[in-house]
């Protein structure tokens, strides 16, 4: 365990900082937001106090200031993902604007007609409800790759539900069931029937390290409230040629070179998607998230994260045995550090309440993925998820938090 | 607030021992799902409504926590062999004890809650149990699941009631029948 690593960055996270009068806070819900650290929080208060302005618009120095820092933030994302270049990156609200972006967008104008598009069961509601909007829209059948028992996408009708498809757009990492899954192999079938390949990054790119020239994807979204950076932010990058032949999303402000009271042109790449005043603050504040885990090394937070997971499956395998079962791949190199579980039947909501009486956070509910809910056969799990500041002394607090349910519950 | 207040040992003998569990044919009894978005639970109830007024029998089936499992459980007894006015009362009145209130704007545009004063005369047994929710607000969904569930199943029930003895009053009658939004106002 890189005890090195995580020594230093839990003081780094105010909220999980222990004062005196503070119990002491067991956060295992990172899948769902990440908190964040101070250098963020500080980035965002020094924008506003130094350095705010609309961006774009003022030719006085102090606004030329605010859009060098929000254009420097897009810089910083783009290295990040090993994006070609900074225009490819649109910044939204969020991963879910970013796909109704794609949805409204491409989905709407470009999907030539009679084409498919090829989704998988295990998608977060995010990435499925936009296209099944699409679909009582225009007349586009859905498919979906099956999910194994294991967590894993069946792929051995591949071929046969990739034909006819326009689009391919699966989740990297599964927000249930952690399940990496094969978006190289995924993206190259895509292109070989000539469908656009998207990728859901939610869960993947605060995780692992992500270039999008390795993944092979033509577009890629993900949030910045789950990795270290601030709520309000998202991201939707994409091959420069495809963003430039896709129609605006949302009109107004920024996103236009010329407006006539009978028409207008749209601006150029990143901000023809750019329309009315960003949030220029959370721009900030991702930047510095992104330099963060950068400094961190995002090969090292993997590192931790596959043995704080291979740390956990065995411990609560080993004191809990058949009285637990955790859903998605047993092999820690296969998936995040995202682990949704039942337990002795209990259930999940009654589960969480009891582990907040210790201070645990987990989440509890169905995760946004009815769907796959259905698929595994329950209504709801109980969900740990981790991240660069838990350790195993986090995972010991479940355990332990566990048996006090077991015996409430019994 | 502690844990204890929240899992009274009532509420914990209704969950694993829920009254009423299962379903009934369907029709003629009414079935009636309900779910809650926040966590996937899902009820389902099975009401027989005689003459659209009174709850002769009533199975649930679904899954769900120990709150909502045993608030439901609890519900179909206090509710079985009641007339249709005597759940919408109960309904109200665990509601109320929920904090659950009708929210309206004053005139100067503030939000106001309108507590909706529930008949003293009903007496909420058992159910008092669950009182504890309320300092545990994401749980209230929970506890009221199947009340909401069962007050849509009433409208239904005594909706359709209305329009079946309004087409037979019709057709005994023609031109004489009642409206089927008098039969439901009066009900």
């Amino acid at each position: 365990m890189a005890h090195g690593l995580i020594d230093t960055v839990k003081g780094d996270f105010p909220l999980l900082a222990q004062g005196p009068d503070r119990r002491r806070l067991v956060y295992l819900d990172s899948a769902a937001s990440s908190q964040k650290p101070r250098a963020v929080l500080d980035a965002m208060d020094n924008y506003y106090e130094t350095t705010h302005a609309n961006v774009h618009r003022g030719v006085y120095r102090l606004a030329e200031e605010a859009t060098a820092a929000f254009e420097g933030a897009r810089a910083k994302v783009a290295r990040f993902i090993g994006a070609p270049s900074a225009a490819g990156v649109v910044f939204t609200k969020n991963a879910t604007e970013a796909i109704n972006l794609v949805a409204h967008s491409y989905g709407r104008r470009c999907l030539p007609a009679g084409k498919a598009i090829l989704l998988t069961e295990m998608e977060h509601h995010a990435n499925l409800v936009p296209w099944l909007m699409l679909a009582e829209e225009r007349d586009v059948e859905l498919r979906y790759l099956p999910v194994a028992d294991d967590g894993r996408l069946v792929l051995d009708d591949l071929d046969r539900l990739l034909d006819g498809v326009g689009l391919v757009s699966v989740t990297a990492m599964s927000n249930v069931l952690g399940t990496l899954n094969p978006i190289r192999r995924l993206a190259d079938a895509a292109h070989a029937v000539g469908a656009v390949m998207l990728v859901d990054g939610s869960q993947y790119v605060p995780h692992l390290p992500t270039d999008v020239t390795d993944m092979g994807c033509d577009l890629l979204a993900f949030t910045g409230h789950k990795m270290c950076g601030p709520t309000g932010i998202g991201v939707l990058w994409g091959r420069e040629e495809l963003l430039d032949s896709m129609p605006a999303f949302l009109g107004g402000g920024e996103m236009i070179t010329d407006v006539r009271l009978d028409g207008w042109k749209p601006n150029v790449l990143p901000w023809k998607f750019e329309a009315g005043t960003p949030p220029i603050a959370e721009a900030v504040g991702l930047g510095a998230a992104v330099d963060y885990l950068t400094a961190m090394g995002m090969d090292a937070v993997r590192r931790h994260e596959v043995e704080l997971t291979t740390y956990a499956l065995s411990t609560l395998a080993e004191r809990h045995g058949d009285d637990l079962t955790v859903f998605g791949p047993a092999d820690p190199e296969a998936r995040g550090g995202v682990l949704s579980f039942a337990y002795q039947g209990i259930h999940p909501h009654d589960l969480s309440q009891v582990l907040d009486e210790t201070g645990v956070c987990i989440r509890a509910g169905h995760h946004c993925a009815k769907p796959l809910m259905r698929r595994m056969g329950v209504n709801a799990t109980a969900r740990a998820s981790f991240y660069v500041y838990n350790d195993e002394s986090d995972v010991d607090a479940l355990s332990e938090g566990l048996l006090s349910a077991s015996k409430f519950f019994s | 607030m502690s844990l204890e207040d929240l899992y009274r040992e009532i509420i914990l003998d209704h969950y694993r021992n829920p009254r009423n569990r299962g379903d009934l044919p369907s029709p003629p009894a009414l079935r009636m799902e309900g779910f809650n978005p926040l966590c996937g639970d899902e009820v389902v109830l099975y009401v027989d409504v005689e003459d659209g007024d009174r709850v002769t029998d009533i199975r649930i089936s679904g899954q769900g926590c120990s709150i909502s499992q045993s608030s439901a459980s609890m519900m179909s007894a206090a509710v079985k062999g009641r007339t249709a006015a005597e759940a919408r009362g109960l309904i109200r009145a665990f509601k109320a004890m929920m904090s659950i209130h009708e929210h309206r704007l004053d005139g100067d545009g503030r939000e106001v809650a309108e507590v909706v004063a529930p008949d003293p005369e009903i007496k909420l047994g058992d159910l008092e149990a669950l009182r504890g929710v309320v300092k545990f607000p994401v749980r209230i969904k929970c506890a009221t699941l199947s009340w909401n569930t069962l007050a849509q199943a009433l409208d239904e029930a005594q909706s359709t009631w209305a329009q079946s003895t309004w087409a037979q009053s019709t057709r005994a009658n023609p031109g004489q029948g009642p409206s089927p939004s008098n039969e439901v106002e009066g009900a």
